[in-house]
């Protein structure tokens, strides 16, 4: 079985945890420059601010109902470490899938109560760091995530759901699931399969598997699989375009090298970049994560993360990078092997949407050149091969001068910026 | 309003909190040739004053105290105080507890059957609990005073 916990509302929670004042009040965390909103609490959801919502098309009146922040990405980064490793607690096999959400493995050491345990690991998670989580439970991925929708969506789970492959209730999930709201199906996939008659997750697993895979795709195929309770999809081929886009790797052995490590980020960063600008999105910050393999109880354990915020929305390699680079400098440590490192890009918003705002910058001339930059670099290594132009990854650099109007403190990171705790 | 305490399975922490905490004791083991000797199944190593205060690192948050209504229990204004949320709030300690969604340190204690907010200094008064919005936040559990005078 896996789990896949997932944080509601992570920016707006997490804000909260320090500012209880905010609880029951329509919150909203914006991107980098204060652009758009990234993160909604459900009151503002209810107030019909939209994901993405330019913060100066929001009408006067509901700005004054609303509590509108900039992005603390120091703040969300350090509780999200804390996020896995209270999970590290729970099981060894602990695999980050995004700032908020982690995949957790239970293999060869699965509880006999499973809901039971889900709801033990929700409560520490929940007492550990003020974050409110949901846990689904499946023998996939692809029905782990899908039954962490179930848990969302109906309070009266308590936060937690399991979808076993075989049994009634999942059918009945499956049925009411329409195929483009399953993970990993594009819109234009879902179209194809409505011509096929193929509508709900149900009727997809229902299909069969090779002609799926002769229509559609293999991806589409291993979704088939997975529906089924066959595990087929590895955890770098999820893909959830438009929303984040993860790039990680396993080394082949243990290594302890910084320059390694680096080598690797570089590489994986300029893999998550090419796709960002394939789907046309600028992303608003860049995460990495580095760990020693679990499973090696005779090797020193460690397992970090950082997330560095960028100067505005970006699909620049070279400020990808730069960023990427910093953030592997803060958590390298020495005399650990590590097994794993990985890059994440998140909060990514259109680029088309963006550009329109950076003609009334004063930089916009100079990102724009930069966009046609990265256009050539494309093309070059898509006609002459991967890699054939790259960059290096570059060291330490002055901090970003953010523009964060409505920057909450960053309560965990900072010595002078700790909550302040009343005693009078 | 209590928070509950659950059972943990204790597998050793596998996260170190970062770099600059580089000293405290991460999972290990040693292999040794030859009969061990008793003298050195305890090595000696530098104190770590964090690992020695931060017992769970995924839950320990540093606060500052603001006021002085706890000064009988050696919190003074501008104090930092080490708050772990994993602690269970009993009565008779000293708790952050979000009062009215203001976040506040006082000693929680009994009164008749309802729980009150208990200050260490006679100036403040209990404030009772009953018919507030109340939410435990952690369990204070150190508190790091600087001198006047001392620090550079």
């Amino acid at each position: 079985m896996i789990a896949l916990v997932d944080s509601n509302n992570f920016y707006v929670s997490c804000e909260r945890v320090f500012a209880p004042r905010l609880e029951g009040r329509a919150v909203g965390v914006l991107s980098n420059n204060d652009g758009c909103v990234v993160a909604r609490s459900e009151e503002l959801k209810a107030l019909g601010v939209a994901m993405g919502m330019p913060a100066h098309q929001i009408p006067a009146s509901m700005r004054r109902r609303a509590t509108l922040l900039s992005s603390n990405y120091a703040l969300y980064g350090d509780m999200s470490r804390r996020v896995n490793q209270v999970l590290g607690d729970f099981s060894p096999d602990v695999e980050a899938y995004s700032i908020d959400e982690s995949f957790v493995g239970l293999e060869g050491h699965e509880p006999d109560d499973l809901e039971a345990w889900g709801r033990r690991l929700r409560a520490t998670v929940l007492r550990d760091t003020g974050l409110p989580t949901c846990v689904g439970l499946g023998p996939t991925r692809v029905l782990a995530k899908t039954a962490n929708r179930v848990a969302k969506r109906m309070p009266g789970l308590g936060g937690v759901c399991r979808l076993e492959a075989e049994a009634s209730e999942t059918r009945r999930v499956l049925e009411a699931l329409q195929v483009h709201e399953l993970w990993g199906i594009a819109r234009r996939s879902a179209e194809r399969l409505a011509l096929q008659d193929i509508h709900t997750a149900w009727q997809l697993r229902q299909a069969d598997p090779k002609q799926i895979r002769r229509t559609f795709s293999v991806v589409l195929e291993r979704i088939v699989w997975e529906l089924r309770g066959r595990p087929a999809i590895p955890l770098e081929d999820l893909a959830e375009p438009r929303q984040r886009i993860m790039v990680s790797r396993s080394f082949g052995r243990l290594t302890g090298e910084l320059a390694d490590l680096r080598a690797a980020i570089r590489q994986h960063g300029a893999r998550a970049a090419e796709k960002l600008r394939r789907q046309g999105s600028l992303a608003c910050a860049v995460l990495v994560f580095v760990r020693s393999d679990p499973h090696r109880l005779d090797e020193r354990q460690y397992r970090n993360s950082q997330v560095v915020a960028l100067s505005g929305p970006s699909g620049d390699t070279r400020e990808l990078l730069a960023a990427a680079g910093r953030a592997l400098s803060a958590i390298f440590l020495e005399g650990v092997r590590y097994q794993k490192c990985g890059v994440m890009l998140l909060d990514l918003v259109d680029a088309e949407h963006h550009q329109l705002s950076l003609l009334r910058e004063s930089d916009g001339a100079e990102r724009r050149r930069g966009g046609q930059l990265m256009a050539t670099l494309d093309r070059l290594n898509g006609r002459m091969g991967r890699d054939t132009v790259r960059f290096g990854l570059p060291g330490e650099r002055a901090a970003w001068a953010l523009r964060c109007e409505h920057l909450s403190s960053r309560y965990t990171t900072r010595w002078d910026e700790l909550m302040r705790v009343k005693a009078r | 309003m209590s928070l509950p305490r659950s059972s943990l399975a204790h597998l050793p922490a596998a996260d170190g909190p970062g770099p600059d905490r580089a000293g405290q004791p991460l999972l290990g083991c040693r292999v040794r040739a030859g009969f061990p000797s008793p003298a050195d199944d305890h090595l000696d190593v530098e104190l770590d004053l964090h690992a020695h205060v931060v017992r769970r690192p995924a839950s320990t948050y540093f606060v500052r105290a603001e006021g002085d209504s706890m000064l009988g229990d050696g919190i003074h204004d501008g104090d930092l105080l080490v708050v772990d949320r994993s602690l269970e709030p009993l009565p008779g300690r000293v708790v952050i507890i979000a009062v009215d969604g203001e976040p506040t340190v006082k000693r929680l204690a009994r009164r008749g059957n309802g729980l009150v907010l208990e200050a260490s200094n006679p100036r403040f008064a209990p404030i009772p609990l009953a018919g507030r919005e109340c939410q435990v936040w952690g369990v204070v559990t150190h508190v790091l005073h600087a001198l006047p005078g001392a620090t550079p």
